[in-house]
C-alpha cells in the first residue's frame, strides 16, 4: 500500500477505534471527539517510532507520554478528570495482539514462546505506565513553574 | 459543629467516593474529591482510607466514623465526570451540602448511558479498526467479519452479566462464544484467519486499562487499590485466554 495512505488509514482507524472504545465506556458527549485526538496522536507517535526502529518499549512509552500529555491539557481546557482522556486514548496502545498471542502458545503447549510473549506484554504495560508517569512529572513541574513566576510577578507589584 | 451535621457530611463525602469507585476513577481523585467536599463543608481533619471493595471515613475527635462498601466496579466515566462537576458547583458555593446530596443520588441512579446499539456500532468500529492496526498488514479480509463477530461477543458479554452474577463467567462465556465464531468463519472461508478475528473482536473485553490503571495506582502509592485492580485484570485476562482456548483445544483450530 502507498505510504500517504498507510498514513491516512493508520490516523483514520486509531481516531475511530478510540471513538467507538469511548461509547461503550460512556464517556460524556463533549468529550468524544477530544478521546478520538488523544488516541490518535498515541498511535500516531507509536507507529512513526515503531518505523524508525526504535523498538517497543521506546514506542509505547512516547505514544503515551503524548496521550497523558494531551490528557493534562484537555482536561484543564474542559475541566474534566484526566481519565475522561487518558482511559479511551490508550487503547490502541494496548499490547492485544501479544497477550492473544501467548493464550494461543500456551494453549499449544509452547511454554518457552508463552513466556517470552508474556513477557513481551509485561514490557510493554509498564511502558505505558511509565510513560503516563512522565507526562504528570512534566505536568507537575510545569505548574510549579508557573506558581513560582506568578508569586514572583505579585511580589514585584507589591 | 453538632455531630448530626458532621455525619450528614460524611456521609455524603462517602456517597461521592462510593460512585466514583464504582465507575472507575483512580484512588487519588477519590480521597481528593472526598477530602475537599469535607474541607468546603467546613469538616477539617477528615481521614479517609480507600480501597476498591470498600471506603471507610472519620473525623477526628468526633465519634463520626462510617462504611461504605463497594459491590461493583465497572468503567462509566460519565459518572465520574459528574461527581466531580458536583464537586466544583460545592466548592463554589453554587449548590449547598443538601443538595449536592440530592444530586449525587441522581447520578447514581440517573446518569444517561449510550444507547445499547451506539455501543454495538462502537464495538463494531473498535473491532474491524483495532484488527487492521494491529495485524499490520491491512487485511481487509477480516475487516468486516471481525466487526460483526466483535458486536456479538460485546452482546453476549452484556447480557451474560446480567444473568450471571460472576463477571468473569460472563467474560469466558463472551471469549468462548467469539473463539467458536471465529473458528466457523475460519471454516468456512480459509482466507479469514481466525487469530486476525479473535484479536480485533476481543478488544473490548481485554484488560489492558484495568492493569495500567492499577500498576499507576501501585505507581502512586495505593499498594492495596493497585493490588486489587491488577489482581481482578488478571483474573479477566485468565477468564478472556481461558475461553478461547478451551474452544481452539476443542476444535483444534
Amino acid at each position: 500500500m502507498a505510504y500517504p495512505l498507510q498514513i491516512l488509514v493508520n490516523m483514520s482507524f486509531s481516531f475511530l477505534a478510540t471513538f467507538g472504545f469511548a461509547l461503550t465506556i460512556n464517556i460524556p458527549r463533549r468529550a468524544l471527539l477530544l478521546c478520538g485526538v488523544s488516541g490518535m496522536s498515541g498511535w500516531m507517535t507509536y507507529w512513526w517510532l515503531m518505523q524508525l526502529g526504535t523498538g517497543r518499549m521506546i514506542a509505547n512509552l512516547s505514544g503515551a507520554f503524548i496521550i497523558g500529555i494531551l490528557g493534562i491539557v484537555f482536561s484543564r481546557v474542559r475541566k474534566m478528570p484526566i481519565i475522561i482522556f487518558n482511559i479511551p486514548g490508550i487503547v490502541p496502545l494496548v499490547p492485544g495482539a501479544p497477550a492473544f498471542q501467548a493464550v494461543r502458545a500456551i494453549v499449544d503447549g509452547d511454554i518457552d514462546n508463552a513466556l517470552r510473549l508474556t513477557m513481551k506484554v509485561g514490557i510493554v504495560i509498564s511502558a505505558i505506565a511509565l510513560g503516563f508517569m512522565l507526562a504528570q512529572l512534566v505536568s507537575v513541574l510545569t505548574t510549579r513553574i508557573s506558581n513560582n513566576k506568578k508569586k514572583r510577578q505579585m511580589e514585584q507589584t507589591l | 459543629m453538632d455531630d448530626k451535621y458532621v455525619d450528614f457530611v460524611v456521609d455524603t463525602c462517602l456517597a461521592a467516593g462510593k460512585i466514583m469507585i464504582e465507575s472507575g476513577s483512580e484512588m487519588y481523585r477519590v480521597e481528593d474529591t472526598m477530602h475537599r467536599i469535607a474541607q468546603n463543608a467546613g469538616v477539617q481533619s477528615a481521614r479517609v482510607f480507600t480501597t476498591p471493595t470498600g471506603l471507610f471515613m472519620g473525623v477526628d475527635k468526633t465519634g463520626s466514623v462510617q462504611i461504605e462498601e463497594v459491590k461493583e466496579r465497572v468503567i462509566n466515566l460519565e459518572k465520574v465526570s459528574r461527581v466531580n462537576d458536583l464537586s466544583r458547583q460545592f466548592a463554589a458555593k453554587l449548590i449547598s451540602l443538601e443538595e449536592l446530596r440530592d444530586c449525587l443520588e441522581d447520578v447514581d441512579v440517573n446518569t444517561a448511558e449510550y444507547p445499547l446499539w451506539m455501543q454495538a456500532v462502537g464495538t463494531a468500529i473498535l473491532s474491524s479498526t483495532l484488527m487492521v492496526l494491529f495485524m499490520n498488514d491491512y487485511d481487509w479480509y477480516d475487516f468486516i467479519p471481525a466487526a460483526i463477530i466483535g458486536t456479538i461477543g460485546f452482546l453476549t458479554f452484556y447480557f451474560a452479566k446480567k444473568f450471571v452474577n460472576v463477571r468473569f463467567l460472563a467474560e469466558m462465556l463472551a471469549a468462548a462464544v467469539l473463539g467458536l465464531l471465529a473458528t466457523a468463519a475460519h471454516t468456512i472461508n480459509p482466507a479469514m484467519s481466525s487469530d486476525a478475528i479473535i484479536i480485533g473482536s476481543l478488544m473490548v473485553l481485554v484488560p489492558g486499562l484495568a492493569l495500567t490503571n492499577s500498576l499507576r495506582d501501585l505507581f502512586a502509592g495505593h499498594l492495596l487499590s493497585g493490588i486489587g485492580r491488577g489482581v481482578e485484570a488478571i483474573l479477566t485476562a485468565i477468564a478472556l485466554g481461558g475461553g478461547v482456548g478451551i474452544v481452539i483445544r476443542f476444535l483444534g483450530a
